[in-house]
């Protein structure tokens, strides 16, 4: 085992708290925050992708949050896997950056530096509006995606 | 007779968005608009009111990419409206400051938007598939310059550590000391970039711009120095506004800009290499040299050269200033907010931003004019691009839209700056 890499679960919320529903992500990372799981490491995150790719460099196990606009469902949760898939474009089409997560998981990949666990949760957004109302199925999403991460970080760290 | 219209609507690859259409019938060019679909911006209307010392952090928020220009031209301005120097380490400090924008911002055009047009790649990610080494050569520049906003800036995006009279808080020497190691390397990759991109393959495509930039008797200009252009203009700036006028054109929501009883101009970094040359570090001449430039560069496609040979001065005149690093004595100067107009024209990664602000006797902003170098610009690019089409009128279309959008990123066109940005759709026909 690489001694450089750390322990426990890194989970990257990321979103922008001023443009409605995008700010999904920061929404998850706070309240899994506030339960204190010893394993679980907690960061909000711009989204930007440079910076990402040096915030997960050293990790063994992350997962990344963040709202999605794909024409399905507001509310819909989307899990990838980044190790074993690649990407699909058309679910981070909306990134308000020029390079951001997508860019940041393919170069990362192409760099050889993709933690060997990363988990993409993505939520399905339903209005993306100047302010800081999140619509309410986004809320419920987040609520149940907390529940859904508390499991699967309970089942990663039996691995 | 066969009519092309060229429409590409969703401009890839520059920050903020734009559109292009371009009409031609049978063998002729008849338009050529570079469209911004924004709203037209609102902060020099907002400004107003507010107290000066808010105005540095208000009009960051301007540029994602550029906030410390936004912060150095707003500062200088308001201390010009002050009778404020700052001088000595404090400005030593600030040059460093700038030298990590300029830094980080040239590192993210070169290597994430502007090479996949020369390398014939989709984008930089396509590159990294093939060559992760180089793109990884190009993040670490990047992050170098990152490192020196975050430390000195406080913050790496909208720093927080800046006010009018220098900074809230100096770092220790040591803090700065990590750096030192970290700019060598950089300046190293950048004399490897110059390199690098020389090698790419140029159209032959040069125009007789007008080419304005600061101009300083001492340095390669940041902050300070007279407005100076190749045709003759020798100004103080406190003077641009006598010169420079700033008109909405029906096609767009974007002010274009223009030198009275000129005509369409050119800032950003050709305009600062072609007339200050000789106050580059000579590290960063000789590198120029080597990659077969002149003392003036009037090709924009090798805009991705003199960038490059900008990152390697940043890096020499970083270097430059944390040698000579002397703790000042107090984070900022003193002074005594006053009455009157201030005046600041500072260097952005893009070329020359202009502020002006009239200050009442409560230090509360009166009115305020932001003149972004992106907007100075737009009139140029749209004849770039006229000349560019005309020459190549038979190329098939793929190939002309392409080309086209190339033209424009030769500008590093930061068109938030001009406007907020939308989103956009795809139109295909």
């Amino acid at each position: 085992m690489n001694s450089q890499t750390k322990s426990g679960i890194l989970v990257i919320g990321i979103g922008n708290p001023l443009r409605g529903d995008d700010a999904v992500g920061r929404l998850v990372a706070r309240h899994l925050g506030k339960r204190n799981v010893p394993a679980l490491r907690v960061l909000e995150h711009d989204g930007e992708g440079a910076s990402l790719m040096e915030v997960w460099k050293d990790e063994k196990v992350v997962m990344v949050i963040d709202a999605v606009s794909s024409h399905t469902e507001p509310g819909t949760i989307h899990r990838f896997d980044a190790a074993s898939e690649v990407p699909q474009k058309r679910l981070f089409q909306a990134s308000t950056h020029a390079f951001g997560l997508y860019e940041a998981l393919r170069l990362a990949r192409s760099f050889g530096q993709l933690p060997p666990r990363l988990i993409v949760y993505g939520i399905e957004g339903k209005s993306f509006g100047i302010g800081q109302r999140v619509s309410d199925e986004v809320k419920d999403a987040a609520s149940r995606l907390v529940d859904r991460i508390l499991e699967e970080a309970e089942l990663e760290s039996r691995i | 007779m066969k009519d092309k219209t060229i429409k590409v609507d969703y401009l890839a690859r520059v920050e903020g968005e734009g559109a292009l259409i371009v009409k031609i019938k049978g063998r002729r060019l008849t338009d050529v608009q570079l469209k911004i679909f924004e709203p037209p911006r609102f902060f020099e209307a907002f400004l107003r009111g507010r107290k000066y010392s808010e105005v540095p952090d208000i009009t960051a928020r301007i540029c994602g990419i550029c906030p410390v220009a936004y912060q150095m031209s707003a500062c200088h301005a308001i201390e010009d409206a002050f009778s404020v120097k700052v001088e000595g380490p404090l400005r030593e400090l600030r040059r460093l400051l700038y030298c990590g924008e300029w830094l980080e911002s040239h590192a993210l055009h070169v290597y994430m938007l502007h090479a996949p047009d020369f390398l014939g790649y989709e984008d930089s990610l396509s590159i990294a598939k093939d060559h992760p080494d180089i793109v990884k050569r190009g993040l670490r520049i990047k992050k170098t310059g990152n490192e020196i906003v975050s430390l000195l800036g406080g913050r790496e995006i909208h720093p927080i550590n800046v006010r009018v009279g220098g900074f809230y808080k100096i770092p220790r020497k040591q803090e700065f000391a990590p750096l030192i190691e970290n700019l060598k390397w950089a300046r190293d990759a950048a004399v490897e970039t110059v390199r690098w991109v020389s090698g790419f393959s140029f159209p032959a495509f040069e125009r007789d711009y007008e080419f304005i930039a600061l101009q300083h008797p001492g340095e390669y200009p940041f902050n300070e120095g007279r407005l100076v252009s190749n045709r003759g203009l020798d100004i103080n700036i406190r003077e641009y506004e006598q010169h420079f006028l700033e008109e909405h054109v029906p096609h767009s929501n974007a002010l274009f800009s223009r030198l009275i009883g000129r005509g369409a101009y050119f800032v950003g970094p050709l305009a600062r290499y072609s007339l200050n040359f000789d106050r580059l570090s000579p590290l960063a001449q000789e590198t120029a040299k080597a990659a077969g430039l002149g003392s003036t560069c009037r090709n924009p496609f090798q805009s991705i050269i003199v960038r490059s040979v900008e990152m390697v001065y940043a890096c020499d005149e970083a270097l430059r200033i944390l040698d000579n690093f002397e703790t000042p004595d107090a984070p900022a100067v003193e002074f005594e907010p006053r009455v009157g107009t201030g005046y600041g024209c500072t260097e952005a990664p893009r070329g020359m931003l202009y502020h002006r602000y009239r200050i009442d006797d409560h230090g509360l902003i009166l009115d305020a004019k932001i003149v972004p170098p992106t907007s100075q610009n737009q009139k140029t690019i749209e004849n770039d691009l006229w000349q560019f089409v005309e020459a190549n009128i038979d190329a098939p279309k793929d190939t002309l839209q392409w080309q086209c959008e190339q033209a424009i990123r030769n500008y590093d066109p930061c068109i938030s700056c001009a406007t907020h940005f939308l989103k956009l759709v795809i139109e295909r026909e």
